[in-house]
């Protein structure tokens, strides 16, 4: 398992790769999320980030099997069409990959302390949350 | 009762502080008692704070309800709802 707040980039091959190497692995299901249009910051609560992950993680492997697991996400400037986040889940068949993986990303839209503040032609705003992050995690209770 | 509270985001910026260590009444045991006793100050602090704002709250960093407890040492955090993924 691997978790990673970082401000640098990452290769989204080799992190396949790298959650790909136990031989009980039969399906690999990823998503990298971009910067769509607006060039951004994103700010976080070290440490709480981290914790908030870890904790969204060890719920996907109590409810799919999860052999291996990692999950990246930037912070600092961004500019659009730059990756900000990758979950890739790895598992024994397809069906529990492709759960886990959209679990962890709705949950990750709720749960972990960032925030967006885009850079528009009117000046920086804070991103509003939306309810629908909030109806996609509820689906899952 | 010494906590250490935090601010995040749009919150951060409309206080202009970050973070501070507060010293409180006996009287603050939640998270909303906390809210209301910063509210207090006034000016920017009951407007980033006012109950019509919609705000998530950690108590060393799990996010928690306003009814939580709160006790010395604790770390507080007051952010907006999160917007990242």
């Amino acid at each position: 398992m691997k978790i990673s707040v970082q401000t640098e980039d990452f290769d989204a091959g080799l992190e396949i790769r790298n959650v790909s190497r136990h031989s009980s692995i039969g399906a690999v299901a990823s998503f990298v999320g971009l910067v769509r249009e607006v060039a951004m910051t994103l700010e976080h609560y070290p440490g709480m980030t981290e914790r908030a992950i870890a904790k969204i993680v060890d719920d996907a492997k109590s409810r799919w099997q999860v052999i291996d697991c990692t999950v990246i996400h930037r912070y600092g400037a961004l500019l659009p069409n730059d990756q900000i986040v990758l979950v890739a889940v790895a598992g024994g068949h397809r069906g529990d990959a492709f759960a886990a993986c959209e679990f962890i990303m709705d949950y990750l839209k709720t749960q972990a302390p960032f925030w967006k503040k885009e850079q528009t032609a009117e000046g920086a705003r804070w991103v509003e949350a939306k309810s629908a992050d909030d109806t996609a995690a509820e689906r899952w209770k | 009762m010494k906590v250490k509270v935090l601010y995040f985001a749009s919150v951060r910026e409309k206080l202009g502080k970050d973070a501070e260590d507060i010293d409180l009444p006996a009287n603050v045991a939640t998270i909303a008692d906390l809210r209301s006793h910063l509210r207090s100050r006034g000016g920017a602090w009951a407007d980033a704070l006012a109950d019509s704002k919609l705000l998530r709250t950690a108590v060393n960093q799990d996010m928690v309800p306003p009814a939580a407890a709160i006790k010395a040492g604790d770390e507080v955090a007051f952010f907006p709802p999160v917007t990242g993924g």
